[in-house]
């Protein structure tokens, strides 16, 4: 409908990230429980803009989904333009719990996919109490690599392209074809080199294998869910990291791949539903 | 260059003749030649390369996104700057209306070790794309119908 205006509110957070004043572009909608939302590796927040006008989660959550800096409508630290961009698991880590504590937000829910996911984990390991619940989705302690990254930053390789082109093969076959085309347009328009520099705390910094046992979830739930056609984070990874975590719940989502909530998202809604009503269930008993 | 080893020990998710996944294969300059838009997002690509079946793969000429020849190898000292063979199982999976996880994707087929990819990849990854949806255009002709 022409004039329509999403209940999707956009603002700027100054956020002090390793001494350093970040400017960071939030969207958020709902009241209640605090949910922040983490995008993938490469793209943004707008992959969770489904999830944010959700009348039924946003009456008992309020939804956040915040651009990572180097991402979609966060830029760049003043200091860092024109340096090779590379997250760490440190990095990262601060950068979430910057965040959160930045905006005030008590014992938020964390939601993350992919390198989102991963790095859920690392909260569950080392910052457990300061969070209600994590959801991992696409995650697990380590996955093997399938190319190689110097592909996606080199003068001769257009970078939106190739990106896009091999993310492509992690959205499931046959769901809505414009959330395909939607997904695939946020790694097209991923700064150069953003995308590398995420895998580089995938590939090389952020492996759990081995810290995992140490979660304890009833300091913090934790939820893992992946889809079954996500060949890069596979349904194996991610079973294979849940056994390994006592009480962890462990989901595998059929007719999904690696981008659940904006691939298809009313697929993905029958499965993390549960998930928020479980975390609701939890703060009523 | 990047190799893998095509593993022929796997059982095949879908049944299939060999003889249909090749048929399949040779129908592919044609489904391309009715494809304006795949051909227009190849409009800058001129390649040699090898593509096909792992028992039975071809030697295509690229020029400007269309298959101007396509020749069953071996074919004497022909050269190509690269090459993706994929096992008979892998490509009649990969053409299923709705092809089993782990075989949907080219990258998902060398992978799991089903496909391999050789040679110069620059002119394979400046059009990653085009090749994926090239070597897909069976799915489309109704392949899955066949298993």
């Amino acid at each position: 409908m022409s004039g329509f205006i999403e209940p999707i509110v956009g603002r700027y957070l100054h956020v002090e990230i390793e001494g350093e004043i970040n400017r960071i572009y939030f969207e958020e909608n709902g009241s209640g429980i605090p949910l922040v939302c983490l995008h993938t590796a490469g793209s943004d927040a707008r992959q969770w803009r489904h999830l944010l006008v959700d009348d039924e989660f946003t009456r008992d959550f309020r939804v956040i989904a915040f651009d990572m800096p180097w991402h979609g409508k966060s830029n760049p630290p003043d200091s860092q333009y024109g340096s090779e961009y590379r997250l760490t698991t440190a990095s990262y880590t601060a950068t979430i719990r910057a965040f959160c504590n930045a905006l005030g937000l008590d014992r938020p829910v964390v939601m993350g996919c992919s390198i989102g996911g991963r790095i859920v984990l690392n909260l569950a390991i080392e910052h457990a109490r300061e969070f209600r619940a994590l959801v991992g989705l696409e995650a697990a302690d380590f996955q093997q690599p399938w190319y190689d990254t110097a592909w996606l930053n080199r003068p001769d390789v257009h970078g939106g392209e190739v990106c896009a082109a091999l993310v492509s093969g992690l959205i499931a076959p046959n769901g809505p074809e414009v959330a395909r085309h939607e997904t695939l347009w946020g790694y097209k328009q991923g700064g150069p080199g953003i995308f590398k520099g995420d895998l580089y705390f995938y590939r090389v910094d952020g492996d759990l294998r081995g810290r995992t046992g140490n979660i304890d979830v009833n300091a913090c739930p934790l939820y893992l869910l992946t889809g079954e056609y996500d060949f890069s984070c596979t349904p194996e990874d991610t079973l294979r990291t849940a056994a390994g975590i006592p009480g962890a719940k462990a989901t595998v989502m059929e007719r999904l791949g690696h981008f659940p909530m904006s691939e298809n998202p009313e697929q993905f809604r029958r499965y993390i539903a549960p998930v928020l009503q479980d975390i609701l269930d939890k703060q009523r008993l | 260059m990047e190799s893998e080893r095509i593993r022929q020990d796997h059982g095949s998710p879908v049944p299939f003749k060999p003889e249909t996944v090749t048929a399949a294969f040779k129908t592919i300059p044609d489904l391309l030649a009715r494809d304006e838009a795949l051909i227009a997002r190849g409009r800058s690509l001129d390649v040699d390369c090898q593509l096909g079946p792992s028992t039975q793969p071809f030697h295509l000429a690229i020029r400007a996104g269309r298959i101007v020849d396509m020749i069953p190898a071996p074919v004497l000292m022909r050269s190509w700057r690269f090459s993706y063979r994929a096992t008979p199982a892998a490509f009649a999976a990969h053409w299923q209306k709705m092809p089993p996880a782990g075989w949907h994707d080219l990258l998902a087929l060398t992978k799991r070790g089903q496909a391999t990819l050789e040679g110069d990849l620059h002119p394979f990854m400046t059009h990653l794309q085009y090749f994926k949806d090239l070597l897909a255009l069976p799915r489309r002709n109704g392949f899955g119908g066949l298993s």
